[in-house]
């Protein structure tokens, strides 16, 4: 048997700093974003990618599918998927835009009604999967186009159009619009909700028992139910989280533009998925990082304002964007394989 | 339940008269064990026997279509593998025991995380899990350099023991293993029976499933044959042999003319 062999020469085996970084989850992303980072900054440093300004503009790209992405990487960290975030977005911000343009409600109860609609879908998803037990992939597919559908049917319904505008008479200087919309300096606020929102997503997955659970119900749900770890309600809470963190683009998306779109937020699912696997989340659950997931989003953020800057039509993005996700799930691959480094 | 002498005593957990059917399939007829502080309760039997069923029965993932279980001479009722946990039956599985990609500390406290602080500002202490982890490892004979390793860098001898010491550190009197085993070369199956001796030492019951007479009859002290769905009896290690369990449990006959087949030249076609 040479398991016992190899196990005694395992156990003295000195590891380097080099192989015991090519463990953690989010190296990848870190060195993908100073990559990217460095060629953007030779290639259009002289158009203003490196100005105050060009920062502040990648940022709160970086920032837009930054907050989803959090909440997105700590749900696929659980085995799941949620494709219907980008949807969630269009339906929470019109819900914002009627309760405000059409009804006249005042702005905190409408982002309060914008954030219930979404923790109700975000139940409807995680419910539906835990009892269904068909993949998150098809159900919050469906969800995706249900919702989506009714957006653009009921906002046409009720308002004879598909975007509700003229907010600002009541959205301007409104002290909650405030929390969602202000700048600093040239600094858009939604920064620090994206910061504030990995850091909290990071802290409830490395420090508390949630977390762990987190872990476990991605790693194996089998295992993890059987020394008791409450499976189908940790992944519910995580589908109403991501839910949430659409309505929470959303109600920053509209109040700053003080209108609602009902095609807001499409693609936005996949540009979170990407964020989180960049980040170095596997997509078969059980390992990954919001503190990545920080990284992916700005490696996004970077390349699509980069593209502008350099001078290239940002038609070209997408292309860019499909090559840093086959990119990093190669590295991730890698990096996994480092971490067990399984025997059998 | 006080702790009682090796092997003495009431039987923790039993079962009496057993049955299960999967549709129109007896999986299980009026099957009857016990099992008592300090010893070990060997299940043997064939695929197919039961043997599956029977631990998913006794820990709480499938209810009996008839016959009860009695823990400590209680007669309980399990509707879920946590109720089961909660009266002190815990379960290992083969395959299924441990998260390859989490941490040895992290594992052995998933779903009894220690916590520190209050409200909404308790954390997950990691050192303390780091810390009782690896005593509670040391106190059962397995000595890890690194608790914040993944599982996965661990062999399967060790990562089936330290899901028994998990088991056993929190609370478990009576510890089911699943196949511990089968799927572990001959030196790493010998870690694990060793331990499964340490448990034995600490007073705790084990249900331990195989069909490797082998790995079973060193390590077993009653030995309970199961031959599709039935229970074809309960012995001492006293009074059999490898021999006479192996014709107990049915494949004797077939393994004595292996064993003089292949003592011949095998011929050439």
């Amino acid at each position: 048997m040479t398991t016992a062999e190899r196990r005694a020469d395992e156990r003295v085996r000195k590891v380097g700093l080099a192989s015991l970084l090519l463990t953690r989850p989010e190296i990848g992303a870190v060195v993908g974003a100073v990559l990217v980072f460095v060629i953007f900054a030779v290639w259009a440093g002289g158009n203003g990618f490196l100005s105050l300004a060009g920062t502040a503009s990648y940022l709160e790209v970086a920032a837009q599918v930054g907050i989803v992405a959090s909440a997105v990487a700590l749900l696929m960290i659980a085995g799941e998927f949620d494709l219907s975030v980008g949807s969630v977005v269009g339906a929470a911000g019109m819900v914002v835009a009627i309760c405000i343009g059409i009804i006249g409600l005042p702005v905190w109860l409408s982002v309060i009604l914008a954030f219930a609609f979404a923790l109700v879908i975000g139940f409807v998803n995680g419910y539906l999967v835990v009892k269904t037990r068909l993949p998150s992939f098809i159900v919050t597919l469906g969800m995706l186009f249900i919702l989506r559908g009714l957006t653009i049917g009921i906002t046409r319904a009720v308002t004879g159009r598909t975007q509700v505008g003229g907010l600002a008479a009541t959205t301007d200087g409104d002290p909650i619009a405030t929390i969602f919309t202000a700048n600093i300096g040239p600094f858009s606020i939604s920064i620090l909700w994206w910061i504030g929102l990995a850091l909290l997503a990071t802290f409830v997955l490395l420090r508390t028992s949630f977390g762990n659970w987190i872990f476990g119900v991605g790693g194996s749900a089998i295992a993890a139910r059987n020394v008791g770890v409450p499976v189908n309600r940790v992944k519910i809470i995580l589908f109403m989280a991501t839910a949430a963190s659409a309505a929470l683009l959303a109600v920053i998306q509209v109040l700053d533009v003080g209108s609602g779109d009902v095609l807001r937020g499409s693609d936005k699912e996949f540009e979170a998925i990407i964020t989180a696997v960049i980040g170095g989340t596997l997509l078969t659950g059980g390992y990954g990082s919001a503190i990545g997931a920080v990284f992916g989003a700005l490696t996004l953020g970077m390349t699509k304002q980069g593209i502008v800057f350099a001078g290239i039509p940002g038609d070209w993005y997408q292309a860019f964007l499909g090559v840093l996700l086959l990119a990093a799930v190669i590295v991730n691959n890698y990096i996994r394989q480092r971490a067990t480094m399984t025997r059998h | 339940m006080t702790a009682t002498t090796a092997a003495s005593g009431a039987p923790l957990i039993e079962a009496r008269d057993l049955t299960k059917y999967f549709g129109s399939v007896v999986a299980l007829h009026d099957v009857s064990l016990s099992v008592r502080a300090g010893e070990v309760l060997c299940l043997l039997g064939d695929n197919g026997a039961g043997k599956s069923t029977l631990i998913k029965i006794l820990s709480g993932v499938h209810p009996p279509d008839s016959g009860e279980i009695l823990v400590d001479g209680e007669p309980v009722v399990f509707g879920s593998p946590r109720d089961a946990l909660q009266r002190g039956i815990a379960t290992v599985y083969q395959d299924l025991a441990m998260i390859p990609l989490m941490s040895i500390s992290r594992n052995f406290f998933l779903g009894a995380e220690p916590v520190s602080g209050f409200g909404p500002l308790k954390t997950l202490d990691i050192k303390q899990a780091d810390r009782v982890t690896r005593t509670a490892l040391k106190q059962m004979g397995i000595d890890l350099r690194d608790t914040s390793q993944p599982v996965g860098t661990l062999s399967g001898g060790e990562r089936q023991s330290v899901a028994i010491a998990r088991a056993i550190h929190f609370g478990a009197k009576v510890v089911i293993l699943d196949e511990p085993t089968s799927a572990l070369g001959v030196k790493e199956a010998a870690v694990v029976l060793r331990f499964i001796g340490q448990a034995r030492e600490q007073g705790i019951g084990v249900i331990l499933i195989t069909h490797n007479i082998n790995h079973a009859f060193p390590i077993g002290d009653r030995f309970t044959i199961l031959d599709r769905g039935t229970c074809t009896g309960t012995f001492d290690k006293a009074d059999l042999t490898t021999t006479q369990l192996l014709e107990h449990m049915g494949g004797g006959a077939e393994l004595a003319e292996i064993e003089h087949e292949l003592e011949k030249p095998i011929p050439v076609a």
